[in-house]
Parts: C-alpha cells; sequence; structure tokens
C-alpha cells in the first residue's frame, strides 16, 4: 500500500498574485498581448500599402484616433519593458568567454542598449523624423 | 515502432528567440513612428509615396520588413501561447494551432503584400 501522493494545489487562474516575483513575470507576459497585435496591425497596414495610394492613406487617417493614440501609448510602454528586460536577460543568457574569463554582464548589456540606440536612429533618420 | 527521440522544440524556439531580439531592437522605434502618424505628424519616410518608393525599389528594405515582421509575429504567437497556459487556459493544442497558423497566415500576407508593391 502506498502513501497519499502530495497533491500541491496551485490555482490555474490565480497562482500569480502569491508572490511578487510572479507578478513581474506576468506582467512580461503581458506585453506580448499588445506586442502581437501592434505586429496584426502592421501586416494591415503592408495590405494598405500594396492596395494602392488611396487604400493606404485611409490607413493611416484611419490611426488617427483617440484609441489608437492610446493603443500606439499602452504598445510603446510594452515594447520598451520587453526590450529592457529582453537585454538585461541577456547577460544571463549568452555568457562571452575570452580565454579564462567571461566577459562581464554590464559589457554585453550595455553593447546591446548601445546598439539598440545606434538602430533606432538609422530607423528614425531613414523614415525623415530628424 | 521506432519512436523518434526528436524534439520539434528547437523549431519553434529558435524563431522565438530570433523574434525576442528583433522585438527588442526593431518594435519599440517602429511604434513610435507609427504614434507620430496617430498624432497627425506623419513623417517623409511613412507618407505613401516615401515608403512605397523605399520599399518597391530597394530588395533589401523588403526583406528587412518581411524579417521584422514575420519573426515578431512568430515569436508573439509562442509567447501569447504560454501567456495564455499561464492565466489558466488549459487548452494547450488549440490555442498552439491557433497561434502558429495565424502567424504562419501573417507573414504569408506580409510576403505576398511586399511582392505586389
Amino acid at each position: 500500500m502506498s502513501r497519499n501522493p502530495l497533491i500541491r494545489e496551485v490555482p490555474p487562474a490565480s497562482w500569480y498574485f502569491r508572490h511578487p516575483r510572479y507578478l513581474r513575470y506576468m506582467s512580461r507576459e503581458i506585453t506580448s498581448i499588445f506586442v502581437g497585435a501592434y505586429c496584426v496591425l502592421l501586416v494591415f497596414g503592408l495590405g494598405a500599402l500594396a492596395d494602392g495610394k488611396e487604400s493606404y492613406e485611409s490607413f493611416l487617417l484611419a490611426l488617427q484616433s483617440p484609441l489608437s493614440i492610446a493603443f500606439h501609448v499602452a504598445a510603446l510602454i510594452a515594447a520598451l519593458y520587453h526590450a529592457t528586460t529582453w537585454f538585461n536577460a541577456t547577460q544571463v543568457a549568452m555568457k562571452i568567454q575570452i580565454g579564462e574569463d567571461f566577459l562581464p554582464g554590464s559589457t554585453i548589456t550595455g553593447a546591446h542598449y548601445v546598439l539598440w540606440v545606434v538602430i533606432s536612429v538609422i530607423v528614425l533618420l531613414l523614415a525623415g523624423v530628424f | 515502432m521506432a519512436q523518434s527521440n526528436k524534439s520539434n522544440k528547437p523549431v519553434v524556439w529558435f524563431p522565438f528567440a530570433a523574434g525576442g531580439t528583433v522585438i527588442a531592437f526593431f518594435i519599440p522605434v517602429i511604434v513610435l513612428l507609427t504614434l507620430l502618424v496617430a498624432l497627425g505628424k506623419v513623417p517623409a519616410g511613412l507618407s505613401y509615396a516615401g515608403l512605397h518608393g523605399w520599399l518597391a525599389n530597394c530588395v533589401l528594405a523588403k526583406l528587412a520588413v518581411f524579417g521584422i515582421v514575420a519573426l515578431s509575429l512568430w515569436s508573439s504567437a509562442h509567447r501569447l501561447r504560454c501567456t495564455c497556459f499561464d492565466f489558466g487556459l488549459r487548452i494547450d493544442t488549440l490555442v498552439a494551432a491557433v497561434l502558429y497558423i495565424g502567424a504562419i497566415f501573417g507573414s504569408i500576407a506580409t510576403a505576398v503584400f511586399l511582392f505586389r508593391l
């Protein structure tokens, strides 16, 4: 006869309220909803562009609503949160060994931030923002 | 019956990791650009003439846009699948099928749109 197995009751829909660390994890998970929705918006934008000048310009006009501004602000916050946590994690995910020593984590993460700024400035320049 | 030991995880995981990096580097600045559009200040590069000129004449720009959109879609689909599971939606096979098919469909649509330019 075996003893009763230990069953840990984990509430499937509210477990993340148990620890602040879980809440931080879930808040990062939620950013995927906004980023995913934004990617779908990008596909629709490209579709409008492929349909011609008229439909692309009505797409641009459709973006200019209060709801769209709110969505963009939320998506921007989500994208920034994703980016910073992603770059902060690189030093754990990709250890670089040079000879006997490991490259300091701050160097790896810092390099990503520098590259991020460079890419962003190039994209803004190409888009003619400056 | 011989069972394969091979896992399909790397196939899902590689585009996910690549997509996470692409999202981190490119999506914030792209959101910033369309936020400017939403605020009524359309940057020159996002006007029809500007964007169409870039994408229709430069194959490299097409490839870059396809890479960014397709990888971001795939990565988002994978992350949304995990998010659904973590929020207690325990029908993983269905969720995974819907999201991955959506991502593949979106990627194909992107390729078709870019090809038509």
